[in-house]
């Protein structure tokens, strides 16, 4: 009897491995994060997020019941290491895909490799270069500083506010920023009276922004990350600045607020919507992608997720997408991306074309006052 | 009118890089070590005092002291295990342990506390306070106000109580002063004391204006040691004027000419100080005592 019941067992196993190696062979998909290094705050959360996604794909039975797997691996933000796991992604795993890597430097290392051997990746930085010009095989899904820019350039013109004063960290995130700033003034019909910059690690702006005082700037903006725009919110504040100050996205979390303290009220500043997804209207196209990322991040890591997360998510669904419309190999699956339209993410709503492998616009940014602590929508 | 708004801004600064220039000054006098920890100690007086608040529940007053005591424990370790067991070491070789033992104190906070940066409530609120066309938080006053007490202090413990003369003793000769019957040893722990609870404490007092994560001590320690510099490495008012001038140059410097100046400005003293007056501002030159 007990033999019967072991041969039987074997066998049933036998069927049921056999069964599962001919039904589906997995989808191989590969991902680069910085999940250690200086720009850990990028890479963890978005390799949490693509694996929460693949995992949810997964549950529910994969992509027309072919189940995906997910190759990560951390390239602590070193491009060296970045190409060469891209190398071993393609040759050893035989990706069909790549999503990341975190930041621009990784990124454009890794563009030769997949350019040459013809494997679509989904780049999670942000740097307009990664798809200006555009490369055939890379798309991108953070959103272009430029947009940003854009985006505070356009409620100056709607306040008729023609003169600014610009205050950007001496680093690469300040200078990108800077750039941005000074290029599309001209198209807005505004005059930077003031251009002026601050180290990453200087504890007091007061000089600085004492020299805007001074000047005939009817704004600020300021563009940097964390801690420097909290100085210079406090350093506002403490000099009793009255124009209004206009933050980056950089600092587009709760932190910025804590950090600037009551310096915050009234600052400014354009982010992604994940920030304010309940504030949205329910007309907004991304609502719903925004919510079902809110809350199945929370559901997974009990912590909020943020927009660095929603790169991934969208490289990811954007693949899930590409791949639930028939495509399986890696031209195939590249020519789906391209042909995205109106894709709902988070990060904004994305159209590619072969002209364009970053996909938003503008309307990807909202702008967003703190008020008693939290955001506000700016209409 | 700008003028006064850059003058009063590098005060508050150059107060700070004075304090901590002190710091630098009462070591080097008393073991002839350029401690280049002493930004760590700096950085360790606003972190611990954040634990102090958020961890242990601790009122401000409690929490900043509880964080001055903890520094000090470090420094006194530091002193025990690192420069104590090395009897007849060069300064250049001790000097090395003092950035490694930076390198140690910055990387274990950074594992602690993790990387993010953190604000300590103002003391005494943040209205801003009017002075002519220019303006200054109450924290200022704060840091004036400790400023000046510690100078005070210093002066009176150097120059009027015995313990305080042993150690100058010490910094002249030391075996003279060890054959007079004064424990070197103990004077120069008792150094690392002093130079470690006064670090912390420009840390706690700057903490709730220029926030505090476990990276800050670098360029802090750097700029107190310029002003130590500048002062000759005088535990006195030279090093105290050497921070206030440089504090004030570089506001101006970022006022008036660019920012990217600012760390630069700084920088450029401390050389044309090393190479043209290497006894420091204030100070006449000495003849080497025989």
């Amino acid at each position: 009897m007990r033999k019967l019941l072991s041969t039987c067992l074997v066998g049933f196993s036998l069927i049921l491995a056999a069964s599962q190696a001919f039904a589906a062979a997995p989808i191989k998909i590969g991902a680069l994060f910085a999940v250690t290094g200086p720009a850990s705050f990028l890479g963890e959360p978005e390799r949490n997020t693509a694996v929460m996604v693949v995992d949810e794909i997964n549950r529910a039975g994969g992509i027309h019941g072919q189940k995906i797997e997910l190759i990560t691996y951390d390239t602590g933000g070193d491009a060296t290491k970045a190409v060469q796991l891209a190398n071993k992604l393609i040759k050893n795993d035989h990706v069909v895909a790549i999503i990341g890597p975190s930041t621009t430097g990784d990124t454009m290392a890794v563009i030769p490799v997949v350019e040459k051997a013809q494997i679509p990746m989904i780049s999670c930085a942000a740097g307009i270069k990664i798809t200006d010009p555009v490369k055939k095989w890379v798309f991108k899904t953070a959103q272009n500083d430029s947009l940003a820019v854009a985006r505070i350039f356009e409620e100056l013109r709607k306040e008729r506010k023609t003169k600014v004063a610009i205050l950007t960290v001496s680093d690469s995130f300040g200078a990108s920023g800077r750039e941005q700033l000074k290029a599309q003034a001209r198209r807005y019909g505004i005059d930077i009276v003031v251009d002026d910059t601050y180290g990453p690690k200087d504890t007091d702006m007061t000089a600085q922004l004492t020299k805007i005082r001074g000047s005939h700037a009817q704004a600020v903006i300021c563009w940097g990350t964390n801690p420097g725009p909290a100085v210079v919110a406090r350093n506002a504040k403490q000099l009793g600045l009255t124009i209004p100050v206009y933050m980056s996205h950089g600092v587009s979390s709760k932190k910025f607020i804590e950090l600037a303290g009551d310096a915050a009220e009234g600052i400014r500043l354009p982010t992604g919507k994940v920030l304010v997804a309940d504030l949205l209207p329910k007309s907004d196209k991304q609502k719903a992608s925004l919510q079902a990322f809110i809350r199945d991040y929370k559901k997974h890591y009990r912590t909020e997720g943020d927009h660095f997360g929603g790169h991934a998510w969208d490289a990811m669904m954007l693949l899930k997408e590409a791949i639930s419309r028939g495509a399986t190999t890696p031209a195939a699956i590249r020519g789906q991306i391209e042909a995205t339209r109106g894709f709902a993410g988070i990060g904004g709503v994305f159209t590619y074309s072969a002209k364009d492998h970053a996909g938003l616009n503008k309307d990807a940014f909202v702008l967003v006052e703190v008020r008693k602590k939290g955001w506000t929508l700016v209409k | 009118m700008e003028l006064l708004q850059f003058v009063i801004s590098g005060l508050a600064t150059g107060s700070i890089y004075a304090l901590i220039g002190l710091s630098f000054a009462i070591i080097f006098n008393s073991t002839g070590i350029i401690n280049f920890a002493q930004g760590e100690f700096v950085m360790l007086g606003g972190v611990l005092t954040i634990c102090a608040i958020t961890l242990l529940k601790l009122p401000l007053l409690a929490a900043i002291l509880a964080a001055v005591a903890g520094t000090t424990l470090v420094g006194i370790i530091f002193e025990r295990f690192a420069i104590r067991p090395l009897k007849n070491a060069t300064p250049l070789s001790l000097i090395i342990i003092t950035i490694g033992a930076s390198i140690l104190i910055r990387g274990v906070v950074m594992l602690l506390f993790g990387k993010d940066t953190q604000a300590l409530p103002a003391f005494s609120g943040t209205t801003p306070i009017e002075v002519g066309s220019a303006t200054l938080l109450p924290q200022h006053l704060w840091i004036f106000g400790v400023t000046i007490l510690v100078i005070i202090g210093s002066r009176l413990f150097f120059h009027h109580t015995i313990t305080g003369k042993a150690m100058r003793a010490c910094s002249f000769n030391r075996r003279a002063a060890s054959l007079v019957g004064i424990s070197v040893w103990r004077m120069v722990l008792l150094s690392f004391v002093i130079s470690s609870a006064l670090g912390s404490l420009a840390g706690v007092i700057i903490a709730p204006l220029t926030m505090t994560a476990y990276d800050v001590g670098v360029m802090l320690g750097l700029k107190g040691f310029c002003a130590a510099i500048m002062g000759g490495m005088g535990s006195g008012l030279g090093t105290v004027l050497g921070g206030l001038i440089l504090g004030i140059l570089e506001s101006l410097g970022a006022g008036l000419l660019s920012s990217g100046y600012k760390d630069a400005i700084a920088f450029f003293i401390l050389l044309l100080i090393l190479f043209v007056r290497p006894q420091g501002l204030f100070k006449k030159g000495e003849t080497e005592r025989v």
